[in-house]
C-alpha cells in the first residue's frame, strides 16, 4: 500500500518516569502522503511527531527517515522541518529575516545570492508578498502562519511536520487555510505529518489518518476507511458522530445477522459467521437514521425528547423503547413536516443494514 | 488621567505618604546637595553664594579627576567580571537546571549571600586574600610557593574580585529572568531549522536576553560607583574611589562646598548612565509573545 516509506517508527516508546506517553509503535509514512496523526490530548499524537522531529528521544525503537536510523540525531540534523503550534517566529528578526534563517545555516549550503531569490519564492508560496520588511508582532494570526509555513518550506525538507497548525486561527481564518495546506502540499510534493485533534481538519485533509488513543493507534486508515468502517467504538465516535448501544446477538436471518436493541430487533449486514455468542456494541451514526428506506432497511419507532434547530438541520434527541440512552439523529430540515418534529411526539426513521456498525468482544475501545 | 471627585479624599490619604516621603527624602535633599555647591568656603565656615568655582577646583586638580576616572575603571570592570560570572550560571539556570524545586534552590542560593551584612561579605576577601590568608596558605601547602605573599590584598584587583563576589547576584536576577522568558519554542525551532546549539546561542538567546544584560548591568555598575567600602577594606592606597571622597569632603576636610559638587558631578553621571541604559533598553525591547 505504501509505496516507498520516507518516515518510519519501529517499536518506538517514549516514558517519561513512570508515565508511558507512547507505547510501542509502528507506523509508515510514504513519499509525498499526507498523513494526520489524530486523537485527544494526552493521546500520545505530538509526543510521536516530535519524535521524528527529534525534539524527544525514543525511549525505545528506532526511528528512520529516508532510510537513515536518525533516533539518536538532534534536531537540527535531520531532514525535516516543523510549522509549530505557536509559530514560534523569532521576535527579534524581519519577516525575511525569518524566513531565511535556515538557508544562513553553512550545512545548507545554500548560496548568499540564492538565498534572496528563496526567500522571494517562499514569501509568495503563502502569498505575503511585500510583508518582508514586517516584524512578527505587526501581523495577524494567519500572516504569522503563513510566516511558518515559508519558513518550514523554504529548506526544502523532505518531510514537513505540523502540530496543530490552524488551532490558534479562528474559524473562518481556519478553513481558509486548510485549503492553502491541501494547495501546498500539491505544489511542493512533499511529505506531510500533521498533529490535530480536530477531526473535520483530519477528514479534509489527510490521505491516510492515524486514530491514537492513550499512547496506541487506535486505527490506521483512509478517512473514508475509517468513517465507513471504524475498529472500535472508539474510533466511530471520534471520526463522525455514534450512537453507541449494547446490544444482545439474535442468530442469523438469511444472509444478515440479527441484534436485539431493547424491544427491536436489527438487521445487520454483518456476515452471520463472524457474529459471537456474547454481546456486542452497535454504533448508529446520526446522519444515517433517513425518514424513508429500502425493503431490508430497519424500522425504529422513537419518541421524540428534544429537537435542536441547526440551520438548514435539526439534530434530534430521541428515546426508543427498551433502550435507557438517548439516541441523535440528525436530518434535513426540509424532509421533515412541523407536526412531525415536537416534543412529546411520535416518529419512524430507518437505518439500512449495511449502516449499522457491530463492535465484538473489547469494545470498551 | 482624571480623578473621580467622590473618591479625592481617598486618593489624597492614599498618596500623601509617599509624595511626602518623595518631597522630603529626595527632592529637598537633592536642591540643599545642588545649592550647597555653589557655596563657597571661609574655613572653618561655609557661605551661601553662587560661584562655579567648587566645579573648576573638581577639573583642575589632577586628584579629583584621577579619583573619577578610577571610579569609572573599576566598576567597569566590577560589571564586566559580574557579567562573565553572572551570564553563564544564569543561563545554566534557565536552560539546564532540571526539575523546578532545584533550581528554585540554586537559584535561592545566589540570593541569600544578599541576606548576610554587606561588611562581613566584604570583610570575608580580606580573610582569603590577606598575608595569612586562605589563598596564601593554600598554595604554600601545595608547594606553588614558599612564602606567603603580600600581593594579592591592597590592590585594584582585590577590590574587583571583592565589588563582583558582592554584585554579582544584581547581574544574575534580571539575567536570569530574562533567559526564563525566552519561549523553549524558539529554541526548538532554531534547531528544526538546521541550527546548532552555539549558533542558536548566538542568533537566539543573546538577542533576546539583551534586556536583561543592560539591566544587570546598569545595576551593577551604579552600585560598584558608589561603593565606599571595599576601598578601605582591601584597596589600599591607590584604591580611593569616588565615594571615599565625598566622605571625606564632608568629614576629615570639611569642605561641604566642595562635597556636594562633587556629589552633584556623580548624580550628573548616574543619570546620562541611566538615560543611556533606558534608550538601549527600549530599543532592544522585544516583545516575546
Amino acid at each position: 500500500m505504501i509505496s516507498k516509506p520516507i518516515v518510519s517508527l519501529e517499536g518506538v516508546t517514549k516514558t517519561y518516569g513512570n508515565f508511558t506517553a507512547l507505547h510501542a509503535t509502528d507506523l509508515s509514512v510514504g513519499e509525498g502522503e499526507f498523513v494526520t496523526l489524530l486523537g485527544p490530548s494526552g493521546c500520545g499524537k505530538t509526543t510521536t511527531l516530535r519524535l521524528v522531529g527529534g525534539f524527544e528521544r525514543a525511549s525505545a525503537g528506532r526511528v528512520v527517515i529516508s532510510g537513515e536510523d536518525v533516533t539518536s540525531r538532534p534536531p537540527y540534523l535531520r531532514p525535516v522541518n516543523t510549522v509549530f503550534q505557536d509559530y514560534a517566529l523569532f521576535p527579534h528578526m524581519s519577516v525575511s529575516q525569518n524566513i531565511a534563517y535556515g538557508l544562513s545555516v553553512k550545512s545548507n549550503n545554500v548560496p548568499r545570492a540564492e538565498q534572496a531569490a528563496r526567500v522571494a519564492e517562499a514569501l509568495e508560496l503563502v502569498g505575503l508578498e511585500g510583508m518582508a520588511d514586517r516584524r512578527p508582532e505587526e501581523l495577524s494570526g494567519g500572516q504569522r502562519q503563513r510566516v511558518a509555513m515559508a519558513r518550514a518550506v523554504v529548506r526544502r525538507p523532505r518531510v514537513l511536520l505540523l502540530d496543530e497548525p490552524l488551532s490558534a486561527l479562528d474559524v473562518k481564518l481556519r478553513e481558509g487555510m486548510q485549503v492553502e495546506l491541501k494547495r501546498l502540499h500539491r505544489e511542493l510534493g512533499i511529505t506531510f505529518i500533521m498533529v490535530t485533534h480536530d477531526q473535520t481538519e483530519a477528514l479534509a485533509l489527510s490521505d491516510r489518518i492515524v486514530v491514537m488513543n492513550k499512547g496506541r493507534i487506535a486505527q490506521i486508515g483512509s478517512p473514508t476507511e475509517l468513517y465507513d468502517n471504524p475498529s472500535t467504538p472508539y474510533v466511530a465516535d471520534f471520526i463522525g458522530a455514534a450512537n453507541l448501544l449494547d446490544a444482545a446477538p439474535a442468530g442469523p436471518d438469511g444472509g444478515f445477522t440479527m441484534y436485539r436493541l431493547g424491544d427491536t430487533l436489527i438487521r445487520s449486514a454483518q456476515k452471520p459467521s463472524l457474529a459471537l455468542a456474547s454481546g456486542a456494541m452497535l454504533g448508529i451514526r446520526p446522519e444515517r437514521l433517513l425518514v424513508s428506506g429500502s425493503e431490508v432497511a430497519n424500522r425504529l419507532s422513537f419518541t421524540i425528547k428534544e429537537v435542536l434547530f441547526h440551520g438548514d438541520r435539526l439534530k434530534l434527541e430521541l428515546m426508543m423503547r427498551g433502550v435507557d440512552k438517548p439516541i441523535f439523529a440528525e436530518l434535513a430540515r426540509t424532509v421533515l413536516a412541523s407536526s412531525q418534529t415536537e416534543t412529546g411526539s411520535h416518529l419512524d426513521l430507518y437505518v439500512e443494514p449495511s449502516d449499522i456498525l457491530v463492535f465484538t468482544g473489547g469494545h470498551a475501545g | 488621567m482624571t480623578v473621580d471627585r467622590r473618591s479625592l479624599p481617598g486618593f489624597a490619604a492614599l498618596f500623601s505618604l509617599p509624595l511626602a516621603w518623595v518631597i522630603l527624602l529626595l527632592i529637598v535633599p537633592y536642591g540643599i546637595m545642588i545649592s550647597v555647591s555653589f557655596w563657597t568656603r571661609q574655613f572653618p565656615l561655609f557661605y551661601p553664594d553662587f560661584q562655579f568655582g567648587n566645579f573648576a577646583q573638581l577639573f583642575s586638580d589632577p586628584q579629583y579627576t584621577t579619583v573619577i576616572l578610577r571610579t569609572l575603571k573599576i566598576a567597569a570592570l566590577v560589571t564586566a567580571g559580574s557579567l562573565l560570572l553572572g551570564y553563564p550560571l544564569a543561563y545554566f539556570l534557565a536552560f539546564t537546571v532540571r526539575p523546578g524545586s532545584l533550581r528554585n534552590l540554586l537559584y535561592m542560593s545566589v540570593i541569600v549571600p544578599l541576606w548576610v551584612s554587606y561588611l562581613l561579605r566584604a570583610y570575608t576577601w580580606k580573610i582569603i586574600l590577606g598575608t595569612d590568608g586562605a589563598l596564601n596558605s593554600l598554595l604554600v601547602s601545595l608547594g606553588i610557593i614558599h612564602a606567603p605573599l603580600d600581593i594579592f590584598l591592597y590592590n585594584q584587583t582585590a577590590m574587583v574580585i571583592t565589588l563582583v563576589y558582592i554584585f554579582v547576584p544584581f547581574m544574575v536576577m534580571p539575567l536570569y529572568t530574562v533567559l526564563d522568558n525566552i519561549p523553549k519554542r524558539l529554541i526548538e525551532a532554531s534547531e528544526d531549522l538546521g541550527v546548532g546549539p552555539f549558533m542558536t546561542f548566538i542568533q537566539v538567546i543573546l538577542p533576546l536576553s539583551l534586556g536583561g544584560v543592560i539591566a544587570g548591568s546598569t545595576m551593577t555598575f551604579c552600585l560598584a560607583f558608589g561603593d565606599f567600602v571595599a576601598p578601605v577594606l582591601v584597596g589600599g592606597p591607590d584604591g580611593t574611589m569616588v565615594a571615599n571622597l565625598l566622605q571625606t569632603q564632608f568629614g576629615a576636610a570639611l569642605n561641604w562646598p566642595l562635597g556636594s559638587a562633587l556629589a552633584t558631578l556623580v548624580l550628573i553621571l548616574v543619570l546620562v548612565l541611566l538615560q543611556i541604559s533606558s534608550r538601549l533598553d527600549r530599543a532592544g525591547r522585544i516583545n516575546m509573545t
